[in-house]
Parts: C-alpha cells; structure tokens; sequence
C-alpha cells in the first residue's frame, strides 16, 4: 500500500490551530484535574490514617470506590447518568447553564479519581514516617492535629514528592478521555485532523511529540521540586 | 469471542501451498475477490444508529435498508465465486468507516455514507441508493425553524459526518454564535436532544425521520429547515479494486432493473411515511444498467 | 428520567455478557503479552549492550509518556495500513495492548530482575550456565515470583483500561453497557451497571493482591 507523505498539514493555519488548541485543553484539564486530585488526595489520604474509625472507614471506601471503577466508567456516569438523577433543575442547569459543562464534567472526574491515587500515596508516606517520631511527638504531649501539623504531614509530603511525578505524568494522560465526552483535546484534535486530510501517519506523530514534550516539561518541573523538598540524609522506611 | 484470525492464516496456507481446493483458480482473481475467496468470509461495516439504513435491532443484530442491498451484493459474489461465503460484521462510525476500509479491515461498508469526491481520494463508491440532505431535528416547542434560529442555542453535531460540515459552514456564512456539541454518532446525538442537553441535532433528513421513528417521543420532535447539503448515499467499497466494484454494480443493477428495489425500498421507509422521490427513482433507473 | 428499571439489564444480559467475555478475553491475552514482552525489554534494558538498553529505554519511556488512547488509534488504523493486511478490531486492540502495557510490565521486572541478588548470579556464572541458563533458572523465576502482587495489580488496571476500546467501537462491556443505553434511552441504570460490575472484578482482585502480600510477607 502507498502512503503519500505530506507533513505540511501540519503548518497548515487550519490544522495547526486546531493542534494548538487540542493542547490548550489538554493542559488546562490536567492542570485543573490536578488541583482537585491534590486537595482532594490529601485529606483522603490524611483521612485514612486518622485514629477516628467512622472517617478512616469513609476514607478507605472512597479510595477502593474511584480506584476500582474505570475512569471511562466514571467520566460518563458523570456526564450522563449524574444530571439524569438529579432532581430536574439541577440536572438542567448541568447539561445547559454550567459554563463549559464539557470541561467541567472532565476535570471533576479526572480530579477525583486522581484524588484515590494520590490518596494512597499520602497515606504511605505518612505510614512511612517512624512510628518512633510519631510517638516522641504524642509524648511531648501534643493533641492528634499538633503530630499532624508538626510532624506527620511536613515529613510524608517530603517523602511522597519522587511517587507524585508519575501521577502527574498520568494526569496528562488521562486527560485525553475527555475525548469521550465531546471536549476537543489533543487526541481528538489530532484524530480529526487525520480524518479531514486523511494524513493519519503525520496527525498522530505530532499527537505523540506534544505528549513527549509534555511529559518531558513536566519531569523536569518535578525533578526541581524534588530536588527542593528532598530531606537531606532522610531515608524514610518506604523508600 | 472467535478466532477467526487464525482460521484465515491457515486457509492462506493452504491457499499459498497449493493445497486449497480454491488454489487451481485463486490465481484469476485479485483484491477484494480474492481474499474473500482465501478467507470464505466477507467483512461488512455496518452503523449502529442510522436507522433505517444500517442500526442494530432488538437483538444488536444489524439490519436495515443498506444491509439488505449488501446482502443481494454477498449474493452476486457467491454467484462469481462459485461458493457460499460467510458475513462479518465489523461495527463502524463516521470517523472510523473510512480509515477502515482504506487499511483493508472492512471490505463492504453498509450504512448511510455520502458520496463526495473528498473521500474518493480514500473510498470507491458504488451506484446511489439513496438521496438526501442536512436538516434539523429540533423539539417543537424550540421555536427553531431554520438555521438563522440556532443563534446563541446548542446544536449537536456527529464528528466525521458530511452534515457537521454543511452545519457550521452555514452558521460561520450567517455568523451565528451557535454552541456545538460534538458527538460520536447518531444515537448519541439523539440522546443530547432528548436529555436537553442541545436544543437541535443535525444530519441526513431522512435519518433524522428514523430518529424520530425510534423515539419514545416521537410526537415531540420536528424535523425543520431548507436543505443544507446535497447528500447522495451509496455502498463504500475500495480504491482501485474495479473487479470488486463490478460485482457491487452489478448486483444492484439486477436489483434496479427487476424493480426488486421497490420492495426493499417500501419495506424499510414505508413506515416512516417517505416515499421515494423523483430523483431517488432517476437514480435507480440510472443505476439500472442492461446486463 | 423516571424511575430504576432493573428489567433493562436483565433483557439485554446475554449481549452484556458477550461484552465482558471479551473484556476478559483481552485482558488475560494482553497479560500474557505484555510480560513476556515486558520481560524482554527489561532483560534488554540490563543486558549492559548499549545500544539495545538505549533502544528498549527510549521505548518505555515513549510509551509512557504516550496516552492509551492515542495508542489504540495508532495501532487500530495505521498498522493494518503498514502491513497491508487487515488483522481485524480485535487483535489490532490486543496489539496495541500488548505494546502499551509491555512498557508498564518491562518497570515492573526490571524491579524483580534487580531484587535477585547479584551474588546468585555469579555462583550461576561460576557453575558454567550460559546467559539465557541463568536467566532461566535463576533470576526470573525469582523475580517473576518477588513480583507477583504488582504483577496482578497492572492487570487489574489493565483490565480497567480495557474499556477504552469504547473508542473504536470495539463491543467490550463498556461498549454494550453504551450501546444499550442509548438505544434504551436508559443511561443512568446501564453505567451504574456497569462500574458496579468492573468495581466487583478489581475490588475482589485487589483484596487477592492483599492477601498474596500477606503471605509473602509472613
């Protein structure tokens, strides 16, 4: 079979904006996702670890809830199933008034679901901390909040920093399920760019190179930050 | 699940050794023909939602009006082949059908595709089965009645589709600001209007009257507007594969000229209240070739 | 959108169960795959040839760097295009499985390979054991069994991410779940159905991987 080669496309004003704007999208859902999954995965993860049984149990549902279900699965129960049940109003206001419902829906969805992995990395690098530390603090006689303040959390979130590069990699990939629900990010931007020029080979090439720049970017943002917040001489007992 | 995979390379083996009973003429034949003729098997693309073309009934089996023309073609390829051959199905959408049957994974594509020279770069077509253009299916109390009345409403659209195109080259020629929902096919398109997420869904007037058949509904929804497009449908077959082509032409010839056509034709529109048009029967006259 | 109707996914049970039939069938053969494809890359990766370990480097991390979806249309379009024979929607998927998740798996037993103390090694060496001997008797078995839990763990993963054949209209459990609420007009009853499904097989791999950890451990 022959193939007529033909990288131009891609400079083409058309297509290139479409390219443009494809990782526009992709940045601002991963970004945004990644907010949410930050907030969200750290009381979940603090959560799980707390003495008190009816929130650690609550804590450990969600993470086994949103891990357990594909993300695809849970992108379109909020897309579609969610405004269904909802009582009629409200359910309009999602699919009508919502400011770019399309966004929205994909950033919540990424958002917490990245929140349960990031969730269980929180709580390894807070089971991570020495039991001893923990104990010298309790001894000192501070209250449960005072040994998270002071000890657990500015440990463990040191610790976890090297882990949390490669779920921020995986945010950015997983943002491209947004294509599921009709939001024109990269992928969908460079598969239709393909369909309109029938030139498959050159769209996905240029698909690929954005996500390995991206990927690229985002490694070296995190090594910097690492770089920053690693403990000097700190080996914790999970690494 | 089957493996018919692996049935296929053994009947190329057996093909290639010379050991096939088919292998003493295989040679004659070459493209679609004859790896139909290697493998026994034909792969037709069919839609999941373009009623009443090619969709899935009760049972997800596909069948509609293009379907039964294919399966007079799979007859005639019998009939050229000598043997009766087995029918795959491989489901297809707009963005996919193309690109499918230009790397060979489908060789019939049965659904509700517009014939255009853009995609005879990629496709071959066989003679038109069917006419229609772009309208818009809206609910009747939307107050739309043309395209100039989606300014500042939602209309979704199906990527990949002729009508997409037709669609928002007539909203940026009237400059509206129209808020477009891309989505996968017909189905979903339907299920945006009826859970209100749009306030229109456009494509091919005649499936838009399918929509509607299909509704549970249907006396909520109008299909409104002037032709935005001109869109003849036809079989898809592949490029540069004239012996294959033949077969099709000819198939459906047989089907115009013994006014078999009339029948398939009542039996899948004749419920929906569309009678063929003049033009729809100059096209079958047309395609009515004398042998 | 009215009230729960149970009924519809009673009614359509058997073409659900086809989907998730296929959704297990991937999964298992794309497992399969994508360690032993895995397992060379990282053997690739450790072999000290330079040119192979940067070969087999820049293609984990290509890969992982690349989304699934992306993946799947390369794979689902382009390769039939290269090879110029079409090899059908399901075995292009299982390509693109095996391709993607190998770069995963290849991590995963580069991490095994390395936890097989160097010293086993050696006394291999030292007994007059060729390479392959070595790595045969000695290194994989212990690393494929070091590495078991997290081994299972992609594959419940994998599992999940099988849904994404949604995309190419490839009739896994999603793609029926999708297909019978739209043509049902029932979406809220048919994705609950099936996240409640998916939760069930990976809840229950999860507590496997538990309690494999566990008796590893003791």
């Amino acid at each position: 079979m022959n193939y007529n080669w033909n990288w131009s496309v891609l400079w083409e004003p058309e297509y290139l904006g479409w390219l443009l704007s494809g990782l526009g999208w992709t940045v601002s859902v991963a970004l945004c996702a990644w907010g949410i999954a930050m907030v969200v995965g750290a009381l979940v993860g603090v959560g799980r670890t707390l003495p008190n049984r009816l929130v650690s149990t609550l804590c450990t549902a969600y993470v086994e809830l949103f891990r357990n279900v594909p993300l695809l699965v849970q992108m379109f129960i909020w897309y579609f199933a969610v405004p269904e049940m909802l009582p009629e109003d409200a359910g309009r206001w999602m699919k009508r008034e919502m400011p770019q419902p399309e966004f929205v829906t994909a950033v919540v969805a990424l958002g917490l679901y990245t929140a349960s992995r990031v969730a269980e990395q929180v709580r390894a690098g807070i089971e991570a901390v020495p039991t001893g530390l923990k104990s010298a603090a309790t001894a000192q006689g501070m209250g449960v909040a005072q040994v998270y303040r002071y000890v657990l959390l500015p440990i463990s979130f040191r610790l976890i920093v090297p882990p949390m590069t490669s779920e921020f990699l995986t945010v950015f990939k997983n943002s491209s399920l947004a294509l599921t629900i009709g939001l024109l990010e990269l992928t969908a931007q460079s598969q239709q760019i393909a369909e309109y020029t029938f030139q498959s080979f050159e769209a996905y090439t240029a698909a690929t190179v954005i996500y390995v720049l991206i990927a690229l970017c985002a490694t070296i943002v995190m090594t910097v930050v690492e770089r920053y917040t690693r403990i000097p001489g700190y080996v914790g007992k999970g690494n | 699940m089957d493996f018919k995979f692996a049935r296929r390379l053994l009947a190329i083996a057996a093909v290639t050794t010379g050991l096939g009973p088919a292998a003493l003429w295989a040679q004659d034949l070459t493209g679609t023909l004859a790896k139909i003729n290697d493998s026994g098997e034909i792969v037709i693309g069919h839609r999941e939602s373009s009623v009443p073309f090619s969709y899935l009934n009760d049972q997800q089996q596909p069948e509609g009006y293009s379907i039964d023309l294919c399966m007079k073609v799979v007859e005639e390829v019998e009939k050229t082949l000598g043997k009766e051959i087995e029918v795959r199905y491989v489901p297809v959408n707009p963005k996919t059908r193309i690109a499918l049957m230009a790397n060979g994974t489908i060789d019939l594509e049965c659904g509700s595709t517009t014939n255009n020279l853009t995609r005879q770069q990629q496709v071959e077509y066989l003679p038109v089965t069917f006419v229609t253009g772009t309208k818009i299916l809206t609910r009747k109390d939307s107050g739309i009645t043309s395209v100039a009345d989606l300014d500042g409403k939602a209309i979704a659209l199906a990527q990949g589709t002729t009508n997409e195109r037709a669609v928002m080259a007539a909203v940026d020629a009237l400059g509206l600001d129209v808020k477009i929902l891309p989505v996968r096919d017909h189905a979903e398109g339907m299920l945006s209007l009826e859970t209100d997420r749009v306030d229109a869904y456009s494509t091919d007037h005649i499936l838009l009257h399918g929509l509607i058949a299909k509704s549970k509904t249907p006396d909520e929804f109008a299909v409104v507007g002037d032709f935005l497009s001109f869109d003849p449908y036809a079989l898809m077959v592949r490029r540069d594969d004239s012996a294959f082509e033949l077969v099709g032409k000819t198939a459906l010839a047989n089907v115009f000229r013994s006014g078999e056509i009339d029948q398939i034709y009542a039996k899948w529109f004749d419920p929906l209240g569309v009678p063929a048009d003049p033009l729809l029967k100059a096209a079958f006259q047309l395609g009515a070739l004398p042998e | 959108m009215g009230d729960f109707d149970f009924g519809v996914i009673l009614n359509n049970l058997p073409f659900l169960w086809q989907g998730l039939q296929l959704s297990l069938w991937l999964t298992f053969l794309a497992v399969l795959g994508g360690i032993a494809l895995g397992t060379l890359l990282a053997l690739a990766r450790l072999s000290g040839i330079k040119p192979l370990a940067f070969l087999a480097a820049a293609y984990v991390n290509l890969i992982r760097s690349v989304p699934l979806i992306l993946v799947i249309f390369w794979f689902y379009f382009l390769v039939p295009l290269a090879v110029g024979q079409p090899i059908g929607g399901f075995y292009s998927a299982l390509i693109a499985f095996v391709m993607f998740e190998a770069a995963y798996y290849s991590e995963i037993m580069r991490a095994g390979i390395q936890s097989v103390r160097t010293g086993q090694v050696h006394a291999g060496q030292a007994t007059g054991l060729g390479y392959w001997q070595v790595q045969r008797y000695i290194v994989l078995p212990q690393a494929f069994r070091n590495m078991i839990p997290i081994l299972v763990t992609q594959g419940i993963i994998l599992f999940q991410d099988t849904s994404l054949v949604f995309v190419v209209s490839l009739r896994d459990l999603m793609t029926a779940s999708s297909i019978v609420a739209r043509t049902e007009g029932r979406l809220v009853e048919m994705y609950l159905f099936a996240a409640l499904v998916y939760f069930v097989i990976c809840f229950a791999g999860s507590l496997f991987v538990r309690r494999l950890q566990t008796r590893m451990t003791t």
